[in-house]
């Protein structure tokens, strides 16, 4: 279709102020709807601000708190990675079975997004109650619901890595005459395992915030603790804790991003 | 072993010498399997002291089973009815759509003012240190904090939602801004262009597409945490409800007709996002 | 000898990608398929070592079919056949020599391959070729770390070392510049004589083709317009093949 310059630009322009009315009406439409008085909302905020200041401030009391604070943070990271690990290694082998590049045929690459999908968006916090409802309140309930929750995820991520990275040398190899498994294991994996490594890292940051979500809800780990003193307004040792998620998360992120400056 | 410590990358190799090395030590390769080998480590040490309180495993999958059966093949709309559970299910995507908004809009601003190749260091550095220790904090624990001062309800959700939103697009944008080429930039300044000008005529045009990217992949994880601080934190809404029905009244039927519905607003949502994204990239 | 016979393929019903294509070439000729985008060159190139599978006709090689080879046969006669690709398709994060050693994967076992052993023989064979497309100094280099024209170096010695009767290049030069893809052609044309083998080239540049094939198959909409040595490229050919005058880029 051809315009004339200043017709396209009237057209963008028109375009441009329709986007931002419409975004505008969503939003006024929203708050008006959820009952929230943006004035308040915004005064809220250095109120907030200012109320963690006094109650979150951690005392010398509050030190006490601490070893227990740490046991269960620790805790906490090991079931994010434990879970993470294990969702990767079941997630590449569906992930080699369902990619474009890889996989077996359309069928199976079909059922295979179609799963993956289905595990990533089921709420979090409907796996956690199921299986709390089974395994009861126990480690192995947090580490289950963080596991299903990352395997959807990391097969969708594991596929879009093979499709891009893969597809070329694949070809490749296989007009060489090399067989499926040989190729898979001298092209195709070491092509991708730096990347394959980049999202591990990504989904273990992850999973530490969502076991907080995880633990609040099935009584484990970090988010556990955080819950107790929250409702038993011991502020203090609240703010202790999350002054504790806060250094672990960046401690986290940092040595990942250092990881991958190293390998990509 | 003769010359078995000649450097092959000095000196071709006569086809007689033993021992041709396929690759040296590099740092990558080391990294990458040193890295490995500790996850795995890690995942068989944890998984081996996992506490399971007891529960015998395998009477608790056969009653898992039994849960996903009542959940996935009989779902349905339970004590609370079809039209309470679509009411609450609209208030939480508006809940993610609001709060998406909110975060759009100060997550840009904020990105710009954080990106390396716009800002002086100091005040970019400043912004994304805050924003770091904002992310660091999960929703929920946002959530609950303003819970305290606004008290339970939607206020304290969509401030809390904000928060994270805010901070994680901050970053997301940033890069994407940081990722423009220079060139781009300088031949607006050269025509005496002032900040914002250049901001809005040469910034947003390039990265529009991969703003619109991340914002509907926040769109899809602030619906998700909207349900979460439902949940959780009693702010309303299909997580409220989630966590009634299957964690109070044990009713997994409804449970299941739930997800249902949520697992059904995040394929439209999906869908709407490849739309939007393929409409911004083809022009 | 390499004798395609009566070649059909369609991707969609009716809108035939290749309509009876049949030539001969013999070993130690360099031949080039010219013609304008779309015609069907790569169509043709990937039938040959089935990487694409056409609907009918014969594909010969020494007078074995390997259109009607089953899977382990199709394995059998890939390694026979090596191919270069435009953007060289090597695993970028592993080394020179690693790469070159694929090659060898079509004679080894699936455990072997798997884990990658390789025998004395095939390291020192992969260096000696090394050594021949003037890569000697960077066997432990990875790849990504490789000029464009050097990739397609390591590309052509990962074929070699299959001990190729065929050599497919799919638009070997088309991501060079000028002077890599001199030497590149050069390269190809100097181990199509060496090792008496059949190189077939998809080319763009019809005075490259003109100047290094000995044989030329001129391509039009899927049919097979031309089909001689290359000096009979005259212009009235390339004006039907291409539908327009091209005469400058004869020299």
């Amino acid at each position: 279709m051809m315009q004339s310059p200043t017709k396209y630009l009237a057209h963008k322009g028109w375009h441009q102020t329709a986007v931002i009315a419409i975004i505008g009406g969503i939003y006024v439409f929203g708050s008006w709807a959820l009952d929230f008085n943006n004035l308040n909302g915004l005064i809220a905020v250095p109120k907030a601000f200012a109320w963690l200041g006094i109650n979150f401030k951690p005392t010398a009391n509050s030190m006490t708190y601490l070893p227990r604070i740490w046991q269960k943070l620790i805790q906490t990271v090991l079931l994010a990675i434990s879970s993470t690990v294990v969702a990767a290694f079941v997630a590449i082998f569906v992930a080699l079975l369902g990619s474009k590049v890889t996989g077996v045929n359309a069928f199976v690459q079909t059922i295979v997004r179609g799963i993956a999908s289905f595990f990533r968006n089921i709420p979090l916090v409907a796996w956690s109650m199921i299986l709390l409802f089974a395994f009861k309140q126990s480690d192995f309930t947090g580490f289950l619901a963080l596991l299903l929750m990352s395997v959807g995820y990391l097969i969708r991520a594991f596929m879009e890595i093979i499709e891009d990275e893969a597809s070329e040398t694949m070809l490749a190899l296989k007009a060489t005459g090399a067989s499926y498994f040989q190729v898979i294991f001298q092209a195709v994996l070491p092509q991708i395992l730096p990347s394959i490594l980049s999202w591990i890292l990504y989904m273990i940051e992850n999973n530490v915030r969502d076991a907080t979500l995880v633990g609040i809800l099935t009584g484990t780990g970090i988010g556990f603790i955080f819950d107790i003193y929250y409702k038993s307004f011991r502020f203090d040792a609240a703010g202790m804790t999350v002054l504790a998620i806060i250094i672990v998360v960046i401690a986290l992120e940092t040595i990942s991003n250092q990881i991958r400056r190293v390998i990509l | 072993m003769i010359n078995s410590e000649e450097k092959i990358i000095q000196k071709p190799k006569n086809p007689r010498s033993p021992q041709i090395k396929l690759h040296e030590k590099s740092l990558s390769r080391t990294m990458i399997f040193v890295v490995f080998i500790s996850l795995v480590l890690i995942t068989g040490y944890t998984l081996t002291h996992l506490d399971t309180a007891g529960v015998k495993v395998n009477v608790a999958f056969r009653e898992l089973a039994m849960t996903l059966n009542q959940m996935f093949l009989q779902p349905n709309a339970g004590t609370d009815g079809v039209p309470l559970l679509l009411q609450a299910l609209a208030s939480s995507v508006m809940l993610s759509i609001l709060t998406t908004i909110i975060g759009a809009v100060f997550g840009f601003l904020f990105a710009v003012l954080a990106s390396k190749n716009l800002t002086n260091a100091y005040l970019g550095a400043g912004i994304r240190v805050v924003m770091a220790i904002v992310r660091a904090i999960p929703t929920i624990i946002w959530a609950l904090i303003f819970s305290i001062v606004c008290g339970l309800g939607s206020t304290a959700a969509i401030l809390g939602l904000s928060f994270h939103s805010i901070a994680y697009l901050t970053k997301a944008y940033s890069e994407s801004i940081e990722g423009i080429d220079k060139s781009t930039i300088e031949s607006l300044k050269v025509t005496g262009a002032k900040f914002w000008v250049i901001v809005f005529q040469a910034i947003w045009p390039t990265i529009v597409a991969s703003f619109v990217s991340w914002t509907f992949i926040r769109l899809e994880i602030n619906f998700a945490n909207a349900i979460a601080v439902g949940a959780a934190a009693g702010a309303g809404g299909i997580g409220y409800q989630l966590f009634v029905v299957s964690g109070m009244s044990f009713d997994f039927h409804e449970t299941g007709f739930i997800v249902y519905l949520v697992i059904l607003v995040t394929f439209v949502l999906e869908f709407i996002a490849v739309k939007i994204r393929q409409f911004y990239l083809n022009r | 000898m390499l004798e395609v016979k009566n070649l059909q393929k369609s991707y969609e019903k009716d809108r035939p990608a290749l309509t009876d294509i049949s030539f001969d070439i013999k070993p130690g000729t360099f031949v080039a398929i010219i013609g304008p985008s779309g015609a069907g060159k790569t169509t043709i190139l990937r039938s040959l070592n089935q990487l694409i599978k056409d609907d009918d006709g014969q594909i010969l090689l020494d007078g074995d079919d390997i259109r009607t080879a089953n899977k382990t046969q199709l394995r059998k006669f890939r390694r026979q056949i090596g191919m270069v690709f435009q953007n060289y398709n090597l695993v970028e994060r592993l080394t020179v020599i690693e790469n070159v050693l694929h090659g060898r994967l079509g004679y080894k076992s699936t455990l072997a391959g798997v884990f990658g052993r390789y025998t004395q023989e095939e390291k020192e064979e992969a260096m000696s070729l090394l050594k021949k497309v003037g890569l000697e100094n960077f066997a432990l280099k990875r790849c990504s770390e490789l000029s464009g024209g050097q990739k397609q170096r390591v590309g052509i010695a990962r074929s070699l070392i299959q001990h190729p009767k065929v050599i497919l290049c799919d638009e070997p030069i088309a991501s060079l510049d000028p002077a890599s893809a001199q030497n590149v052609m050069e390269l190809l044309k100097d181990l199509t004589e060496e090792y008496n083998l059949i190189c077939i080239a998809n080319l763009h540049q019809i005075n490259m083709a003109k100047k290094y094939a000995d044989q030329i198959i001129g391509i039009r909409k899927g049919k097979l317009v031309f089909d001689e040595s290359s000096d009979l490229l005259s212009e009235d050919i390339l004006r039907t093949l291409y539908d327009q005058d091209i005469t400058e880029e004869l020299e």
